[in-house]
């Protein structure tokens, strides 16, 4: 009996020893196996006599427990170091570039434009577009623009050998939509529009957002609260504002709008940023539509002017010349 | 518009500075854009008369200059202007004076000679930018009199960007209007006394241009001096209207231009024939301009002429022959009224801009030409002396513009600007601008004076109201108004989401100008259908695009000859191209038929170009040059998306001369081309200085944005199998040949065909080609047994042997 404790001490200690898994196996099978001194002991038992026997029994198998403990702890040790051993093994460089990471991006004016269209989107504005190719009628006459009328001469027109031009504003869309339908009309038409003139601040094309609202209540008050809203939405800010009158033939009374805008310097200055007006009511009678009973707003604004403002971009040509290094900016 | 500060205070009280003053005429409509001060601390400067002058015993450059400054002794001064001469009367800043520029004048040496002032130039006392010599000023000036109470100083220019519904404010007495509403005061009325007829001098006027000259008023005056200098106050308005003071005839008139709005014209009446006959021009017809040019005129134009000659073109410019010269005793005066309709586009046509066709295409009072007549011979007698004739008059009162009442509703101002303006205000403000309003029962009935072109209906009044009222008081409100909702169809793909995904694939968006050179397309070969403009900016610019692509190949270019190699750029944008007459064309709302005489066909489009390397460079994949099938990947993606693939093929046929005829793909969707892809031409490559590695694609926007609006059916209950087979094939069997092959034999039950592998080179035979291919079959009634599998492959391989001249690998 005290061999079988003895061996079992001695057995412990080298379970406790075994540093590797392989170690660990042929201790069990020497301890536990067909010639292991677990089942010698057992064999052993059939020698007693009946009442020893018993003790005996319990004896040998609180032996083997012990043993079946040790071996099953160590083994767990083990197949941890293990397990360390291998991850660390397989770490990578979790800092490099991830693949095909890459993205391009849209337009600055694009942006610029999407943005604002989706402030009007929100406010019930559908957006519609027209022909960039024109005819006199859409662009001029049906707006209220007589032949030669020196109001034409602020627009300086491209045209066609056939009479045709290109639009020099968004706003034929209005007439081309109140042609087509009856109030209440809540439109933005974005699109290109040309005018032959090219230097550093004009570009012969370029983009604007025409937008009109006609129905049976709308009136100057709504115009100015309907842009300045707009004004906080796009640049996220309240500013100084101001309504200036001015003239476009087809609206009357005509303004623009100049927000107070902070230049780098720390000066400020009034920034013309758009024009607008109520629908003229030639212009309402010109498409079909009462204006005793129809009044509207109409407004322009240049996106480019925007998307300069909005992302400091300061000279206009940049957006035409589709550097890479100045679309990357916007990605 | 310019004009001075000072004079305009003469004609209307204004109780507010200038600042204000700019700030409420800006805030009324009349944008101040230009606002220079004039004379601002002239304190201690004075009319000063040069006695003598002698050379500075040190230096070549100064006079040692005794100046009468009216103080008694004469002043010494050290002077190096060039025009420093003894008889002059010029300013003299005295000891003690700081000038605008910050100078502060004290007795100094100047190389050892005591002066006591300094004499100035027009520039170092603020009022001119000339700083040659001296401000030489009349001979009859007040020595000793302060130099800015002889002046009229101080004062400032203002410069209004006008715009073209206000030509009354081209005239300071018009422009006196607004300001008097504006600050709640009157025009101060100028006595308007006839001159004295003192000679018989008179000639006929026929007036022969019906409506579109309805008014014609002359006069002689005799014996007048052209050797009158201009009084100084009648040139420093001018001056500071922008005008340069030149003869007695000529300022005179400017003057009157000025003051009133009205354009008037002298003749030298010893070069006239007969009677002045205003008539149309006849075709063919010439004239030699004041400015030398020879204009040719048509019967468009009114021409002012005599009986035996064209003089002048009416509202334009006066002839050349007929002109006021230093020699003319005589002067033929005009005051006219010429129908803006009559004169809009004139000038423009013979490529000029004048101060009179500014004016009369714009609209000049008909109720002028009398007052300014008598105000120009009134100035003229007394600047150049001379005996006045008879005013000569004719006209056709019948097609003169009549004034007509209007009536404005109290509920209708109130409706339109959406605030209320008291009663009593807008009485005030329509009798300030010199309106005639009477009160009724629902508003006002206001009658404009014969200047206001503007005031045709009842938002014109609305809009005077609004703008003296202050545009700033009208509140700020949303609107209230009906809505009707806007339907965004489903099956169409939102444009921005497009663009977004192709910059998710890695392009960036670019936009370009969308004209370009004839030259650059002939090097494409779009010669056919395209539209040139009629006046394009420059040759460059010349003819709308047919295609984005050969601007956004030259983008690329601009991007490469950066450091740029990899590029990749779309842009969303239209072209346009005359339609083939009764073919169908992609237009902006779909399809369309164009007929002879139609607008060319804009077409939204879509193109992509790329060059470089397929991926960005990278530390994990061996790196790989572009190519046709990466370019076709992303079309795929975008055909995907629409759900509808089967709509959609591609050709190798019929392919444009820009794409590489070898690498280049049609791709028609139902059958219909529209859009190309592929490698750019070698030939065009390398006219335009570029690799081989360019690839593009153009695909009408349209098509792509279509969408399928799903349907769902059920998800198949019994499972898919799947064999991959390997087959050697000739190298001129399509894979879209191969494809309807085997679907073409197997039916429904092929779910999906897939390409995993394509292989040529050792083991293959030259000319073929391995590809493997993976088949997943299923069947909607029940599972496919392995023996199900086995045969429905081998009836595939049977297939691709006969028609195809396949072999299956081992």
């Amino acid at each position: 009996m005290e061999d079988l404790e003895r061996r079992a001490a001695q057995a412990l200690a080298a379970i406790e020893q075994a540093d590797t898994l392989d170690t660990l196996e042929s201790l069990r099978v020497g301890l536990l196996g067909k010639s292991g001194i677990v089942t010698a002991a057992l064999k052993t038992l059939g020698t007693l006599a009946p009442e020893q026997r018993k003790a005996r029994g319990a004896e040998v198998n609180r032996v083997k427990e012990r043993l079946v403990d040790a071996l099953a702890t160590r083994k767990a040790v083990l197949e941890q170091a293990e397990l360390d051993r291998r991850l660390a093994s397989e770490a990578i460089d979790i800092s490099l570039p991830g693949r095909d990471g890459e993205r391009g991006g849209i337009h600055p004016i694009t942006r610029a434009l999407e943005r604002i269209a989706s402030i009007f989107a929100r406010l019930g504005y559908q957006r519609v577009d027209g022909p960039e190719i024109e005819d006199d009628w859409h662009n001029f006459e049906a707006l209220n623009f007589p032949p030669h009328h020196p109001a034409r001469a602020m627009h300086d027109t491209f045209y066609f050998g056939d009479g045709r031009l290109l639009r020099t504003h968004t706003s034929p869309v209005q007439i081309r939509t109140m042609a087509g339908r009856q109030p209440p009309i809540r439109i933005i038409a974005p699109g290109k529009v040309y005018r032959s003139d090219s230097d550093q601040t004009h570009s012969p094309m370029f983009h604007q957002i025409e937008g009109l609202l006609v129905d049976e209540t709308s009136s100057f008050a709504d115009l100015k609260g309907t842009l300045a809203e707009f004004i906080r939405a796009f640049f996220e800010r309240d500013f100084e504002m101001r309504f200036r009158p001015s003239y476009f033939p087809f609206t009357e009374p005509s303004a623009e709008v100049d927000i107070r805008w902070e230049t780098e310097d720390g000066q400020s200055r009034w920034l013309e940023v758009l024009g607008c007006g109520m629908v003229h009511p030639n212009v309402l009678e010109n498409c079909g539509i009462d204006p005793e009973r129809y009044t509207g707003f109409a407004f322009g604004l240049g996106v480019e002017r925007f998307a300069m403002l909005r992302y400091g971009v300061s000279d206009l040509r940049a957006f035409f010349e589709n550097d890479l290094r100045f679309l990357r900016q916007f990605a | 518009m310019k004009f001075s500060e000072n004079w305009l205070r003469e004609l209307v009280e204004v109780n507010a500075d200038r600042a204000a003053l700019a700030h409420a005429l800006t805030m009324a409509g009349l944008e101040v854009e230009e606002l220079t001060p004039l004379g601002d601390g002239l304190a201690g400067v004075v009319v000063a008369e040069i006695v003598a002058a002698e050379k500075h015993p040190q230096a070549d450059r100064l006079q040692v200059c005794k100046v009468d400054a009216g103080q008694g002794e004469p002043l010494q001064i050290v002077c190096g202007a060039p025009n420093a001469r003894v008889g002059i009367k010029v300013p003299l800043a005295t000891v003690g004076a700081t000038l605008p520029g910050g100078i502060a004048i004290k007795a100094a040496k100047l190389r050892g000679v005591e002066s006591f002032g300094m004499l100035c130039s027009a520039k170092e006392l603020g009022i001119d930018a000339d700083a040659s010599g001296l401000l030489e000023l009349p001979l009859d000036a007040p020595v000793g009199k302060p130099l800015a109470a002889y002046l009229g100083l101080p004062d400032a220019s203002f410069e209004l960007k006008l715009t073209p519904n206000r030509p009354d404010c081209l005239g300071l007495v018009g422009l006196a209007h607004d300001v008097a509403a504006l600050f709640g005061s009157h025009v101060k009325t100028v006595a308007q006394a006839a001159v004295p007829v003192s000679s018989e001098a008179r000639r006929g006027i026929r007036l022969e241009a019906g409506k579109d000259a309805p008014r014609y008023l002359g006069r002689i005056i005799e014996g007048i001096d052209l050797a009158a200098k201009t009084p100084l106050w009648l040139a420093e308005r001018l001056r500071r209207a922008g005008l340069r003071p030149i003869n007695a005839v000529v300022d005179v008139t400017n003057y009157v231009m000025l003051e009133l709005g009205q354009p008037m014209h002298a003749f030298d009446d010893d070069t006239l024939d007969g009677d002045i006959v205003v008539r149309h021009a006849h075709t063919g017809e010439t004239l030699k301009l004041l400015d030398g040019n020879e204009a040719k005129l048509d019967e468009g134009f009114v021409v002012i002429a005599d009986e035996k000659k064209a003089l002048a073109v009416a509202g334009v410019m006066g002839g050349h022959d007929s002109r006021v010269t230093d020699a003319t005793r005589n002067v033929f005066l005009e005051s006219a009224h010429f129908a803006p309709a009559a004169i809009m586009g004139r000038a423009r046509k013979l490529g000029l801009h004048t101060d009179a066709s500014h004016r009369f295409e714009r609209g000049v009072d008909p109720g002028l030409p009398r007052r300014a007549l008598e105000r120009a011979s009134e100035l003229l007698l007394a600047i150049a002396g001379g005996r006045a004739g008879p005013v000569l008059v004719a006209e056709n009162a019948a097609d003169l513009p009549q004034p007509v009442p209007l009536t404005l509703r109290r509920a209708r101002l109130k409706r339109v600007l959406g605030a209320d303006v008291a009663d009593a205000e807008v009485a005030r403000i329509f009798t300030a601008l010199g309106m005639r309003v009477e009160t009724t029962a629902d508003g006002w009935q206001v009658t404009a004076p014969s200047g206001r072109f503007d005031i045709e209906r009842e938002e014109d009044l609305i809009e005077e109201v609004a703008r003296i009222f202050g545009y700033d008081k009208i509140p700020t409100h949303s609107p209230s108004g009906a809505l009707a909702l806007a339907i965004e169809p489903e099956a169409r793909i939102n444009e921005l989401a497009l663009r977004e995904q192709l910059a998710a694939r890695g392009y960036y968006e670019a936009v370009n100008l969308s004209f370009v050179a004839a030259q650059l397309l002939s090097s494409w070969g779009f010669n056919e259908r395209v539209v040139p403009l009629a006046n394009p900016l420059s040759a460059d610019l010349a003819v709308m695009r047919p295609s984005l692509l050969p601007g956004l190949v030259e983008a690329l270019r601009h991007n490469r000859a950066r450091q740029q190699g990899r590029v990749r750029l779309f842009e969303v944008a239209r072209v346009f191209r005359h339609g083939p007459v009764g073919r169908e064309e992609p237009g902006i709302h779909g399809l369309t038929h164009p007929q002879a005489g139609d607008p060319p066909v804009e077409t939204p489009s879509l193109a992509i170009v790329a060059s470089g390397n397929a991926r960005a460079e990278q530390w994990g994949e061996p790196s790989r040059t572009l190519d046709f099938h990466d370019l076709k990947g992303d079309l795929d993606a975008l055909i995907a998306w629409g759900g509808e693939p089967e709509r959609w093929s591609i050709h190798a046929d019929e392919l444009p001369s820009w794409l590489h005829p070898g690498r280049g793909a049609r791709v028609a969707r139902d059958g219909e081309t529209v859009g190309y892809l592929g490698a750019l031409h070698p030939g065009l490559a390398r006219e335009l200085d570029l690799g081989p590695d360019v690839h593009v694609l153009e695909v009408a926007l349209e098509p792509l944005l279509a969408r399928r609006l799903p349907r769902a059916t059920a998800i198949p209950r019994f499972p898919a199998v799947r064999r991959d087979i390997a087959m050697d094939l000739p190298e001129s069997v399509s894979w879209s040949r191969i494809e309807q092959t085997v679907r073409g034999t197997l039916g429904a039950r092929l779910r999906e065909l897939r390409l995993f592998d394509r292989y040529s080179g050792k083991g293959v035979e030259a000319g073929r080609k391995s590809l493997a291919m993976g088949l997943i079959l299923q069947d909607a009634s029940r599972t496919l047994t392995d023996d199900d599998a086995d045969h429905w492959v081998r009836e595939a391989v049977n297939a691709l042997e006969q028609t195809c001249q396949g072999k299956l690998r081992g």
